[in-house]
């Protein structure tokens, strides 16, 4: 795809801004401590970055799917965890409200959210309830003008800083499955709230996780998000969006590593001469750049059958995010060889870009759940 | 109140310099970006525009049309309107000739005593810190350069200029121009909804016709014919070689140095 003259400006933008502000004492910072930078995010709002999706009428930029693609996409070229940054509110936290929010809800909640004043996590995931996200077992019973929500939600990225959190639970229980669930967005400060310890994670450390566990929380009911019983599919629709995202978050990673490959294959001397005129290094760097390439017209393309509101942009979505995933994973791994030992070292990028790159197929869908999707289409008839 | 911002498309220097047959550059064979100064100028004018109400930036270039490229960066980082002038007439213009085309298109757009011209020091590419200075002339303003500070009050703006061996303070009424250096600021980046509306602003292109009745344009002295300076040779330095750090006792350098200067036999 060749990008038309505005996106190809926002790409420009978005690589200008990443190649300056994400500095090498910033990325060294947010992996050695984990702990979330607040000043960077309101750097990213100030040029509209975190609200790049959200529309104008809700204090975002009004972007589309292409034009967030890209912007995950260069920030995780220059750092994965970053591109984190910027996605929480365009994707999982502000989503489900551009998808089922009522106006007041939309009116009241996207704002700030869009200019980075407040964050919204997304909370799906239970320790007994990962791929099959069906398997909820969070409850929230009616009380009058309130829902009681009791249950844990676990490996919530974003939690220890977040100022509301949307959270899915039973209302149903007499319904089977993915039935009867339905979509919260609840107050971090309500009473019941607690968090777990802040996980120690192999990679995309700076944005910390952890548990959000509820012990009677009472939401009131002007904060359930789309019609009652019938909140899981406003949170598969939203993981459609967000899979886009980290689909372009791999993109962006692969070409981040091959770009690294690329400098140190031509500045390393081995038995007399550089190692890029090795043919087993060259070639190597001919295959990251192929599916580097690959991965990401995908992801174009499924952005744009986003953009287009398209029936296959789900099918779309998930080939490009198993796609790109496994090739961010793929290429990382190259990169480390061709760095050989030092590599191994966490003084180079391609060492915390082979940590990064790990949770990408696994967060958002594992790649065997984009598997079961692109399967499930092609069989379906 | 309007501020107007002289900028140029610059060829990017960090990349391959190529030169024309007749000296000139050839620009369409490099990168181009705006030039650095001038998005100092720009940031100042952006600045001044957050801080007073109804005040409009302008940007203005004389260059080819490909110059629009860069003109519609600026509007993405919050200029308010754009003015291309452009013309086969005007090519070739050394900085006394450009500098007359850009006075007469300044007083083409119209100044009032409320208004300010910016400028950058000095253009990457040639280095003559001329055309700001000569603008002023063209226009009988007054002129401050090398800008490291602004303030304005009323209809007047104290300027901090910085010389290399200090600071001068001069304060000068509106309008006036004045050229601006990398230590006045840092310049904003463009907006994602600076670039998703870039379009709804305005891009107006002066040709020749447009400004051939203008008092300041003298025909005879426009473009590469009417232009005073020729260019004789242009060339690309050959690259010097890297600098060496000697390290040790002062005695052991000196040895060192002694040493490296017989070897190649200077002493």
């Amino acid at each position: 795809m060749i990008l038309d003259e505005k996106h190809a400006m926002l790409q420009k933008l978005y690589r200008q801004f990443a190649e300056t502000e994400f500095t090498k004492e910033l990325l060294d910072d947010l992996d050695e401590t984990g702990e979330f930078h607040r000043e960077i995010l309101e750097k990213m709002a100030r040029y509209g970055f975190t609200g790049v999706k959200i529309p104008v009428e809700y204090g975002g930029s009004g972007g589309d799917y292409l034009a967030y693609a890209l912007l995950i996409e260069e920030f995780a070229r220059v750092s994965p965890v970053l591109s984190v940054y910027v996605n929480t509110s365009n994707s999982l936290g502000g989503g489900p409200l551009m998808l089922a929010g009522s106006e007041e809800q939309k009116q009241r909640f996207l704002p700030p959210v869009a200019k980075a004043e407040k964050i919204i996590v997304f909370a799906l995931t239970e320790p007994g309830a990962g791929s099959d996200a069906g398997g909820t077992t969070t409850t929230a019973i009616q009380d009058g003008d309130d829902f009681i929500l009791n249950g844990r939600k676990t490996f919530i990225s974003g939690a220890p800083m977040a100022d509301d959190c949307i959270v899915f639970a039973k209302t149903d229980t007499s319904q089977k499955g993915s039935r009867g669930i339905s979509m919260f967005i609840m107050d971090m400060k309500s009473e019941g709230v607690s968090l777990g310890k802040p996980e120690k994670k192999m990679g995309i450390k700076g944005y910390p996780t952890c548990d959000v566990v509820m012990e009677d929380v009472r939401v009131p009911k002007d904060r359930l998000v789309g019609p009652l019983h019938k909140g899981f599919q406003y949170a598969m629709k939203t993981l459609d969006g967000g899979r886009l995202g980290m689909a372009a978050q791999g993109v962006g990673i692969a070409q981040g590593c091959l770009e690294e490959a690329v400098k140190y294959a031509k500045e390393r001397r081995q038995f007399g001469r550089p190692i890029a005129q090795f043919q087993a290094i060259a070639f190597m760097l001919a295959d990251m750049a192929t599916e580097v390439e690959a991965a990401r017209q995908l992801v174009y393309h499924a952005a744009e059958l986003m953009d287009a509101h398209s029936d296959e942009a789900t099918m779309a979505c998930s080939i490009a995010k198993y796609y790109a995933a496994e090739a961010a994973n793929r290429v990382a791994y190259k990169a480390v060889q061709i760095h050989g030992g030092y590599g191994f070292i966490n003084e180079y990028k391609v060492e915390r870009m082979y940590r990064d790159a790990r949770i990408v197929p696994i967060y958002e869908g594992t790649s065997q759940v984009q598997q079961l999707v692109i399967s499930g289409k092609l069989l379906k008839d | 109140m309007k501020i107007y911002v002289c900028v140029k498309q610059v060829p990017d220097t960090t990349g391959k310099v190529a030169v024309n047959e007749n000296g000139t550059l050839n620009r369409a064979s490099m990168a181009t970006i705006t030039n650095p100064d001038d998005l100092n100028a720009v940031e100042a004018a952006l600045a001044l525009k957050d801080q007073v109400e109804d005040a409009k930036v302008i940007v203005v270039s004389m260059g080819p049309p490909q110059a629009s490229s860069m003109l519609k960066e600026l509007l993405a980082m919050g200029a308010d309107e754009a003015v291309l002038i452009s013309g086969r007439e005007f090519g070739g213009s050394d900085t006394f000739a450009t500098s007359q085309i850009i006075a007469a298109g300044i007083s083409h757009l119209g100044l009032t005593d409320e208004d300010l011209i910016f400028c950058g020091r000095q253009a990457i590419d040639g280095d003559t810190a001329q055309v700001g200075p000569q603008i002023a002339e063209k226009l009988n303003l007054p002129q401050i350069t090398y800008a490291a500070d602004i303030q304005k009050d009323g209809k007047t703006v104290t300027v901090k200029r910085a010389l290399e061996d200090g600071y001068m303070t001069i304060q000068v009424p509106m309008p006036c121009l004045i050229t601006c250096i990398k230590e006045l600021n840092e310049p904003r980046y463009m907006s994602v909804q600076g670039i998703l509306g870039y379009d709804q602003k305005p891009i107006t292109v002066l040709d020749y016709e447009a400004l051939k009745d203008e008092p300041l344009i003298e025909p005879d002295t426009i473009g590469l014919k009417g232009s005073p300076t020729n260019i004789f040779k242009s060339f690309t330095p050959p690259v010097k070689g890297a600098g060496r750090m000697l390290a040790g006792t002062e005695k052991e350098m000196a040895e060192e140095l002694a040493a490296c200067l017989a070897k190649k036999h200077v002493i």
